[in-house]
């Protein structure tokens, strides 16, 4: 793999406070490209916050952001909206806009930054909206969807552009077993069809195993990093603690998940 | 001694970095306004929002405001034989000072904070930060629309609140007191100047709207995102906003009698 897609993502001695309260000390790691990257860490460990620094949302107090190369954080407003463009973003309460119609909300992007007629982003937004599982609601309103349905919009809006990177925040939160099996498959697919990086916060384990190339465990203001079968045999016991009762036991969990997906 | 003096300092830094984000943010907005796309159905949309359901309210406080008047004027002026004059001291007080003053105290109250509240709730719920990573712009999308649509509101609902509250006097001194509506009307008519008066009136107005757009959607964008932040920013838009409002209206009427 070339140097530039094995740090396509890159946080290099991040250090972020808000208030007293220091989230990151000094973060960094690499996020190769068309990789699943996995966030774990407990409550307050700063997974979301790092979702939105690789986003452009959040800046750091110091350290560096590098997207595809580019440094995140000596960008202006305007110019993070062009990286902007080939990121898509999750949200874990979903950020639609609740003064309109889930065909508005999904086709927004559309409607923003491309020329296309109304009849195709209509098309597109169905195709979408049926992607992951969803029918006959492109009229309705945010206030009118249920949680799970809300957040399949949310994940239709985040995809409609084919992004380059899609950064969600608990994708499968609120989500029946049937709709995360849906989710975790259109995610892999986007993945493997695409070269779709995809970075992802759960607490859904098995879900996040199944696809996830590397994981980042987030604590004490750093990470420690590596592919699901490094992480399992690591010798610290927080991370030992965190993953399971032990490394062998998630190991085992994790040989059996990946041998029922090759089945 | 010098802690006083420390504190004055701190108090005065704090300040000025205030005024700095919302001139900041001013700026951000007229170049919005500037920048295509329109957002028309937005602010169309905000102009309904802000104006049309505002006229219910602008209109019934101005007829009460005008029988106030009225009544109050007539019995004053009857003391020194001089209720004839009630057409002209109505409509001086009104298309002056009352009119522009009170319609933009009345809309602070009644759309200022609902668009404090509406995009304070946007960025509680993630909704301005789901607009960014969309690449596209709070400031054009949300309130560039929200403020013109205030701008434009204002010195309209100014004209209906005087209109109004011009009835409202009618109907005490002319139909209740028993003054010849002629001579309402005539001196109404002789001492309200268009050059002078009404274009003070507007211009006073429109200074109110944008007085008001800017701060309304400044606090809302700037609030702290989560519940008791809404509802202190919604407050401080109504504080804010009308001792601006008040304290401009004496600075426009000064400039404008030199």
């Amino acid at each position: 793999m070339p140097a530039a897609d094995a740090k396509f993502i890159e946080l290099e001695k991040v250090r972020l406070t808000f208030g007293h309260r220091s989230v990151f000390d000094s973060l960094s790691c690499r996020l190769q490209k068309g990789g699943v990257h996995l966030l774990l860490g407990g409550s307050g460990t700063g997974k979301s916050t790092m979702l939105r620094m690789i986003g452009g949302l959040q800046r750091p107090d110091s350290g560096e952001v590098r997207v595809a190369g580019e440094s995140l954080t000596s960008k202006n407003e305007r110019e993070l909206g062009e990286v902007r463009k080939g990121i898509g973003m999750l949200f874990q309460n979903g950020a639609l806009l609740d003064s309109m119609t889930v065909l508005e909300n999904v086709g927004l992007p559309l409607r923003e930054h491309t020329k296309q007629s109304m009849e195709w982003i209509r098309s597109r937004v169905s195709s979408v909206l049926e992607s992951v599982g969803l029918d006959d609601v492109e009229s309705l309103l945010p206030r009118e969807l249920s949680g799970g349905m809300l957040r399949r919009v949310a994940f239709a809006r985040a995809i409609v552009m084919e992004p380059e990177i899609l950064l969600c925040d608990e994708p499968f939160s609120g989500l029946d077993p049937l709709n995360v099996t849906r989710i975790e498959e259109l995610l892999m697919q986007l993945n493997r069809d695409l070269g779709l990086t995809v970075v992802v916060t759960s607490h859904h384990m098995a879900s996040s195993l199944r696809m996830a190339d590397q994981m980042i465990l987030l604590r004490d203001g750093g990470c420690i990093a590596g592919e699901p079968e490094d992480l399992a045999d690591h010798a610290d016991d927080d991370v030992k603690e965190f993953l399971g009762e032990d490394g062998r036991a998630f190991l085992a969990r994790l040989h059996e998940i990946r041998d029922q997906g090759h089945a | 001694m010098t802690a006083t003096i420390r504190q004055l300092g701190a108090m005065s830094s704090q300040l000025l970095e205030r005024l700095g984000r919302v001139g900041n943010f001013g700026g951000a907005l007229i170049g919005c306004m500037l920048r295509p796309p329109t957002r028309f159905g937005f602010f169309i949309r905000a102009l309904y929002d802000t104006g049309v359901l505002s006229i219910a309210l602008i209109g019934l406080s101005g007829f009460t405001v005008g029988m106030v008047l009225g009544l109050q004027l007539y019995t004053t002026l009857t003391r020194f034989g001089a209720e004839e004059g009630l057409g002209a001291v109505v409509g001086l007080s009104l298309v002056r000072e009352l009119g522009p003053v009170l319609t933009g105290l009345l809309v602070t109250g009644r759309a200022g904070s609902a668009i404090t509240a509406e995009i304070g709730a946007m960025r509680a719920t993630e909704q301005l930060d789901g607009l960014r990573m969309m690449a596209i712009n709070p400031i054009h999308f949300v309130a560039m629309p929200r403020a013109l649509a205030l701008t434009l509101a204002m010195p309209l609902l100014n004209g209906i609140f005087i209109t109004l509250a011009i009835a409202g006097a009618y109907v005490i001194g002319v139909s209740l007191q028993g003054l010849d509506g002629g001579v309402y009307l005539s001196g109404l008519e002789n001492a309200v100047r268009f050059t002078d008066d009404v274009d003070q009136s507007l211009m006073k107005s429109l200074i109110f709207g944008m007085l008001l757009g800017l701060i309304a959607t400044y606090k809302g964008h700037s609030c702290v995102p989560d519940a008791a932040g809404v509802a202190r920013a919604t407050t401080s838009t109504v504080v804010t906003a009308s001792v601006c409002i008040l304290l401009s209206d004496y600075v426009i009427t000064a400039l404008w009698s030199v």
